[in-house]
């Protein structure tokens, strides 16, 4: 076992659902000793939350999956002997991670204020769905909507398509990785200062960080972004980026200049364009080539393009990306054992000294371990 | 005083996925310096975006190297790798993200670098891996959306394949790889060891769709299926959706079918009273409810559901997300400036840090244009004259 860059630190997690708790598998598989604070009985929300209705026991699928590698706690905030206890843990913690609304946490005593006076040197980390102020501080932090209030929408899918989300939790995710970002910042300065540090990120702030790249150029042209009516693959870029069906599947085809393609594919209609016409005309372009593209099969076309060093690629679905060379080596997968269970999960997309790193550590029963928390951090004294 | 400061980043990236990882190091107070090719630095200066062009460079461009220096150096001029050597002498991260074996080449692969500076974060971000029948291809956005399988998990499942609008792949690594850095950072601060950090963009979005991908996993292998009409999530139960009105969309997350049909007052809602069939009888809830949320505006809906603390949203555009108070009080919009004088509007960090935003004005840099004032601070020429 290798020594993980985070080993030694512990963080308590007062998170549910996605964002926050995605943030502290990370933490916990770079090395970090992640315990779930819970509350009794019911514990974390998320361990009721599945999808396609899969059971590991009590818990969740999605649950273990997010929550593999971590512990378990279970305290009632509002009762004071265990407010104190967490309390008592907080002075041996390094990072405090929660995703309650604004102002709920500060309620049961547990704000940064208060968290800073019992324990200088923590990296209290919030995540919030809209930020502390304004009109929508108090909104519902869900992915969906974040994704609907901030154009995200509009992105994806054809401008013949009414608005098109994301199908994964985008929001959700690059939150928590961001988060997880400002806290090793803060631990780096706190490891050569001295100090704590306050950390805060937003649902909204994080999709919007996402669309930097749209926002900028709307800011700059006042332009709304437009998709492509045909094969959409980036409201900003030209044709022929997109994906196209052929006669058995379909191909995805980037930037590339259009007389070269032409060439490559032999498609005379596409030679009457030039390069400098690939956006404004975009859309007459993607029909020309999508009429073409659809009289071959997908390894033809492939064939031609990758040959000429074109950027183009397969479509595939997980089970034919499952049978591919390149995702085998990668050996992206990994066993967790629950209980009398196993299940496969993705392990860490980080590989630190050219190993990857593994953790099949189930995730925790309902306070599976206070009594071992108890021991190590508040008996001890 | 900044997170990272004093921290000394020599990023060799271009495009998005690195770029993106050093201008997050740069947010948080890290020197990143661009080595750049003389002549046309980055791709991405030219990458050609939509029509919209800041003073002949892509507004992207800006967007992702704002806050950072360029060095303007040829890695196959021997005189110019000499002090590039130096430079990363005195570095903290060095990061690249060169295909496998092009770095080897040049001569400033891990082993070598490793012996010039022990205590140096090495990372590279690649395409797919070093090993491996796709090593060498393209590690491109869109590719690496339908090599992934991610194409079938958005749109309506009578639709194509259907990318996601955003470059989520190099996004995802850019994120991974600040992570892998930061993390590696913070153990070298205790051991004073160096560190090689890998992150490919095969897996970054494969860990990307860790939840569903832990389900196909373990369901039999059952492909995913999007709901045949107004689909947002291929894997959760109606209304889960964006719908049209009779003027604009709105957005459903989950809810309870039986208080929506009360709410709305849509009797057809109400004979799926078992919350099983949420999920296996979407398509039919949805059209019952597409059908009926037609029937009034937008803002009428909203006004009903939100009362009622159901999970909803308006669908806006980037005209009425600017006139919102809710984007107003994030003041999400920074203006950087350029050395020439070029002011670009773009957004700024999404961290904050002891309360306050982390913001800078420091435009992105012209090709070389930090080359003398990094040769001082790192005594580059000095060195160079003593030979």
């Amino acid at each position: 076992m290798m020594n993980l860059p985070l080993k030694g630190l512990v963080v308590l997690e007062f998170s549910q659902y996605l964002s926050g708790p995605s943030a502290g598998l990370r933490l916990a598989d770079l090395g970090a000793r992640v315990i779930k604070i819970e509350r009794p009985v019911k514990g974390e929300a998320g361990r009721k939350l599945s999808i396609k209705n899969i059971w590991v026991d009590d818990n969740s699928l999605l649950f273990h999956t997010i929550n593999r590698n971590k512990e378990s706690f279970t305290a009632d905030l509002k009762n004071e002997a265990d407010a104190a206890m967490v309390k008592k843990l907080l002075t041996k913690a390094d990072v405090l991670i929660h995703n309650f609304r604004p102002g709920v946490f500060e309620k049961t005593g547990f704000g940064y204020e208060a968290v800073k006076q019992i324990n200088p040197r923590i990296i209290y980390a919030a995540i919030s769905g809209y930020g502390k102020e304004g009109p929508w501080k108090d909104k519902p932090g869900q992915d969906l909507l974040l994704q609907s209030i901030t154009g995200l929408a509009f992105t994806t899918g054809n401008g013949t398509n009414g608005p098109v989300p994301f199908g994964v939790s985008i929001a959700d995710i690059l939150c928590g990785a961001q988060l997880v970002q400002g806290i090793l910042a803060a631990l780096i300065r706190r490891q050569k200062k001295g100090i704590g540090a306050l950390i805060e990120i937003s649902l909204l702030e994080s999709i919007l960080d996402f669309q930097f790249e749209l926002l900028t150029t709307y800011y700059a042209g006042g332009q709304q972004p437009q998709r492509s009516k045909v094969n959409n693959g980036h409201p900003l870029l030209s044709a022929p980026y997109g994906i196209y069906k052929t006669a058995d599947g379909y191909i995805a085809l980037a930037m590339m200049d259009i007389q070269i393609l032409a060439k490559a594919i032999q498609c005379n209609g596409l030679q009457a364009f030039t390069q400098d016409q690939a956006f404004a005309q975009r859309d007459i372009i993607k029909k020309i080539l999508a009429d073409h593209i659809s009289t071959q099969r997908t390894t033809y076309w492939l064939t031609a393009l990758q040959q000429q060093d074109l950027w183009a690629m397969e479509v595939l679905d997980w089970e034919k990306m499952l049978q591919q060379e390149a995702y085998k080596v990668l050996e992206m997968e990994q066993v967790v054992q629950a209980g009398d269970k196993k299940f496969f999960t993705t392990r860490c997309p980080i590989r630190i000294n050219g190993k990857r790193l593994y953790a099949g550590k189930q995730a925790p029963q309902l306070g599976e371990h206070n009594e071992k928390i108890k021991k190590d951090f508040l008996i001890a004294e | 005083m900044n997170l990272l400061d004093d921290i000394i980043v020599i990023d060799f990236s271009q495009f998005l996925s690195g770029p993106s990882a050093a201008l997050r190091l740069a947010d948080m107070g890290a020197q990143v310096i661009k080595i750049e090719r003389p002549g046309t630095g980055d791709i991405c200066r030219e990458l050609y975006v939509s029509d919209v062009l800041i003073e002949g460079e892509s507004t992207i461009f800006h967007a992702i190297n704002r806050n950072k220096q360029s060095y303007a150096a040829d890695l196959k001029d021997p005189e110019d790798l000499e002090k590039i050597k130096q430079l990363l002498a005195k570095a903290d991260v060095m990061m690249h993200n060169f295909r496998p074996g092009v770095m080897e080449r040049i001569g400033l692969d891990h082993e070598t670098v490793k012996k010039i500076n022990p205590s140096i974060i090495y990372a590279t971000v690649s395409g797919y891996g070093s090993e491996g029948p796709w090593k060498d291809l393209p590690g491109q956005d869109l590719l690496l959306q339908a090599a992934s399988g991610l194409t079938w998990l958005n749109n309506n499942n009578d639709e194509s394949p259907t990318p996601m609008g955003v470059a989520v792949v190099d996004i995802m690594a850019g994120t991974h790889l600040a992570q892998g850095i930061l993390a590696s950072l913070y153990k070298r601060a205790i051991t004073g060891e160096g560190a090689l950090v890998q992150v490919n963009m095969f897996e970054s979005i494969l860990d990307f769709q860790f939840e569903v991908l832990t389900s196909y996993y373990n369901d039999g292998r059952q492909l995913p299926v999007r709901s045949a009409i107004n689909s947002a999530h291929a894997y959760i139960a109606a209304p889960y959706g964006i719908y049209k009105t009779k003027d604009d969309h709105i957005a459903l997350a989950m809810g309870d079918i039986i208080q929506l049909a009360t709410l709305l007052q849509c009797e057809a809602l109400k004979q799926f009273s078992d919350s099983n069939d949420w999920f296996s009888k979407r398509d039919e809830i949805k059209k019952i409810l597409a059908d009926h949320l037609l029937t009034n505006k937008a803002a009428f809906w909203l006004n009903i559901l939100e009362k009622a603390d159901v999970w909803c949203a308006p669908v806006i555009n980037y005209d009425e997300l600017v006139k919102q108070e809710g984007y107003k009080v994030l003041n999400m919009e920074i203006t950087v400036k350029t050395n020439n004088g070029l002011e670009v509007r773009t957004t700024r960090c999404p961290i904050r840090v002891d309360g306050k935003l982390l913001v800078s004005e420091k435009g992105a840099p012209q090709l070389g244009e930090h080359n003398d004032m990094i040769e001082k601070q790192f005594h580059l020429e000095k060195i160079f004259q003593d030979k």
